[in-house]
């Protein structure tokens, strides 16, 4: 059930001073890009789509997402992944174990949830790993677990908050790679937001920057 | 299932929970003084001790307090950061757990007459074959009780101090100073010291308020002609005639005005050694002289604290394992399991009691504190700076002056002399510590994990079970051990609530104390020691074996 991630005007203001100011329809596969140097609001546009705006921010506007109005629902509800800076997997659980806490319960039975999480690790190029320790895989191998934790909770739409900022360069654009060919083959809208020409290129989308102008990367 | 209603209000909860108890015990104990054309202040007044018991009370408890926190900050100074200060810290740190009344047994016997220290010096430095009749316990000045008091705050202090320096930048200033040529001890007062304080004054405050009030430790270390005005308003409270309550009743509140005072002196105290530090710092203070004798002192004083303290354990335990054991003997000429069969069956059912007790006390103030931590996440509230002084009120108000009306109440609600009453009463005072000792962890976790957890559909009572409790196991588990070992050392809570009838290792330790079977009184020290010393091995043992496989839950070494 993949639809377009559309935002309705929405604007985010503190202290009556626009932060965030987004009209915009991204299509199922289409990696949108919001680009601007720190401190220019990207982050916000991210925590006001996830739902985790601190109470300072005013928000306005809708946020839909496949024809669901998703604006005043906490973030658990709203059917919305995000990818990390760093990976945050999870420290106490095991890689497998990170995979299990993504994937929803209606998955039922012990075998379909096993098979499930082989099946995620094997696309990511990872089988086996499921009784691993997260903190011993490499940079690379995390940032994949990652990525398949957040797609294996269904997601509707994926935001990326600089995933591929903290990889070696050339690790970064097999990482890169990676992500932007599984989001097309879901079909999900997605936002990326960077501060990196490279990746807003990589993304091969609209550019845009948190008020909306239209960039060229 | 907790509605998300319902956890909002746990704060407000909790607070009322701290200060309700407080204020209707101060009412109901105040109350009765005034009853009866005043009888009871009338009493006090005529108390030929009077004038000596409150003075015993204001010398020793602001003496041991000054003491404490200078040798505290000592400490800090002249070792913070080197390799004898790992070692302090991880000698002082199972100190604060031992109770209060344990470590003062342990004291009294190694500076009693016929004690530990006597026995290594007699026969031959001494010419001591007996005894000697000397007043080194229970001294009239009050010696032995400072002593005991020092000892067992400094612990307290020291790692209340440790918690709060990280937010003083204490590293980076003192290399700052030390840059401009001022010694260790004097970068210390001038750039660590006011933010430092600033955090630990209500420990201070706390302490001091203690160390005026103590009654355990007052009954066992301190002089009996008269008492400290705290353990004879004890006394007086036993009094079976009604005039007795009246006459405690009028003591508490001469106690409750004494705390005060000392309260107000040592604050003024600390407006003069501010001014003076300002001063000292105008003027250039380098004091780069300081440091060798200071470091020395530090060292010795520390020595000593844990030394007296551990020898004093070992001696006691070393009793209740003792066969015979004539003065001037170091050692007991045989070891026997006598006395532990013997009190076998009283032991175990007082230890069982105690830790159902503490289990039940402990379990419902990690609760509340969990429910407050959490709300305080989950609503983005701030908590002010009154909320911790609300938190800080069982330990500020003197035991003496709000437990007797609380005695009243449960006796009204025909509740006094049950064990959950008792452990009602516990919650009280175990409560502040666990959420002191949980809160820093709680308010450090990474929140990014949340955030993530809730971008994978995760419901904020499922992060909350599944990442945030288990990640923060350990904490939740020392904390967990701080209230146990907190309600295993309550004594006064226990003998008043329980009205006598509910009888803890603690209760037990006091009352046998006075007996002199020093056999007896080392078995149930020694169980007093070892409730909390296990609750702090299972913080310790479990989260490394459940996180065994976890090199990311390893802890910072």
């Amino acid at each position: 059930m993949s639809g377009p991630l559309q935002l309705q005007d929405l604007r985010v203001t503190r202290d009556g001073q626009a932060i965030v100011a987004l009209d915009l329809t991204v299509a199922p596969g289409e990696v949108l890009t919001i680009m601007g140097p720190s401190g220019a609001g990207k982050s916000t546009a991210l925590a006001a789509i996830l739902g985790t705006l601190a109470p300072a921010f005013h928000l306005s506007g809708r946020i839909v997402l496949a024809g669901r109005e998703i604006t005043a629902l906490p973030p658990h509800l709203r059917r919305v992944g995000l990818l990390f800076q760093d990976d945050v997997l999870f420290p106490h659980l095991s890689v497998g174990g990170n995979l299990a806490f993504a994937l929803p319960p209606t998955v039922r039975g012990r075998a379909e949830r096993r098979a499930r999480i082989d099946a995620a690790l094997c696309a990511a190029g990872l089988s086996g790993f499921a009784d691993r320790d997260p903190a011993t895989l490499s940079g690379g191998q995390r940032a994949r677990v990652a990525l398949m934790r957040t797609l294996l909770a269904a997601p509707g739409a994926l935001l990326l908050d600089e995933p591929f900022s903290r990889l070696d360069a050339d690790l970064r654009a097999q990482i890169r790679g990676f992500v932007l060919e599984r989001i097309r083959r879901e079909g999900l809208p997605a936002i990326l937001v960077t501060h990196d020409a490279d990746d807003a290129r990589g993304a091969a989308g609209r550019v845009v920057s948190p008020l909306g102008l239209p960039l060229m990367p | 299932m907790i509605t998300a209603g319902l956890l909002r209000q746990a704060p407000r909860f909790t607070l009322a929970l701290l200060t309700l108890p407080v204020l209707a015990g101060l009412a109901g104990t105040v109350i009765p003084a005034f009853s009866n054309d005043a009888n009871g202040l009338r009493a006090l007044v005529q108390w030929p001790g009077l004038p000596r018991a409150a003075s015993l009370s204001l010398v020793t408890g602001v003496g041991s307090a000054a003491l404490s926190l200078a040798i505290t900050l000592l400490l800090v100074a002249s070792l913070w950061g080197t390799r004898a200060f790992a070692a302090v810290q991880h000698l002082l740190a199972p100190l604060l757990s031992v109770p209060h009344a344990a470590a003062a047994l342990g004291l009294a016997f190694l500076i009693a007459p016929s004690g530990w220290i006597a026995r290594v010096l007699s026969p031959w430095a001494t010419g001591w074959t007996q005894p000697p009749d000397l007043l080194l316990l229970n001294d009239p000045f009050g010696l032995a009780l400072t002593l005991g008091l020092v000892a067992k705050e400094v612990p307290f202090l020291f790692l209340m101090a440790l918690a709060a320096l990280p937010q003083t930048d204490a590293a980076r200033r003192m290399q700052v100073a030390q840059s401009l040529g001022a010694g260790r001890i004097a970068s210390f007062a001038v750039a660590v010291l006011p933010s430092l304080y600033k955090q630990l004054r209500l420990p201070v405050y706390a302490v001091l308020a203690y160390s005026m009030t103590a009654v355990e430790m007052a009954m066992i270390l301190g002089p009996t002609r008269p008492y400290t005005l705290s353990a004879q308003v004890v006394i007086w409270m036993a009094d079976p005639l009604l005039t007795g309550r009246a006459t405690a009743a009028a003591g508490a509140i001469l106690q409750v005005a004494l705390v005060l005072a000392a309260l107000g002196l040592w604050h003024l105290a600390e407006r003069l050694a501010r001014s003076a530090l300002i001063g000292l710092a105008q003027r250039g203070l380098r004091a780069q002289a300081a440091d060798g004798p200071a470091r020395l002192i530090a060292a010795l004083l520390g020595g000593l604290i844990t030394g007296g303290l551990f020898f004093g354990l070992a001696g006691l335990a070393l009793w209740s394992f003792a066969g015979l054991w004539t003065f001037p003997d170091a050692l007991p000429a045989s070891l026997t399991l006598n006395t532990w069969t013997r009190a076998a069956p009283d032991l175990a059912q007082t230890a069982g009691l105690t830790l159902t007790i503490a289990a039940l006390a402990t379990t419902l103030a990690l609760a509340l504190v969990l429910a407050c931590l959490e709300a305080e996440h989950r609503f983005a509230l701030a908590p002010g700076a009154g909320a911790l002084w609300v938190l800080y009120l069982p330990l500020l108000v003197p035991q003496v002056a709000f437990l007797p009306g609380l005695q009243v109440a449960a006796l009204r609600a025909g509740l006094a002399g049950h064990w959950l009453a008792v452990a009602a009463a516990h919650l009280v005072f175990v409560l502040p510590y666990v959420f002191l000792s949980l809160a820093p962890a709680y308010r450090a976790w990474d929140a990014r994990i949340a955030v993530a957890g809730a971008a994978l559909a995760a419901s904020p009572a499922r992060v909350f079970w599944r990442l945030r409790l288990p990640m923060l196991l350990r904490p939740v588990l020392t904390a967990s051990a701080v209230g146990l070992a907190v309600s295993v050392g309550q004594y006064l809570p226990t003998l008043l609530v329980g009205g006598g009838r509910v009888e803890t290792l603690t209760t037990e330790a006091v009352a046998l104390a006075s007996g002199g079977n020093r056999r007896l009184i080392g078995a149930y020290a020694l169980l007093q020691m070892l409730l909390p010393a296990l609750g702090f091995a299972v913080a310790l043992l479990l989260p490394a074996w459940a996180h065994r496989h976890r090199r990311g839950m390893a802890v910072a070494p």
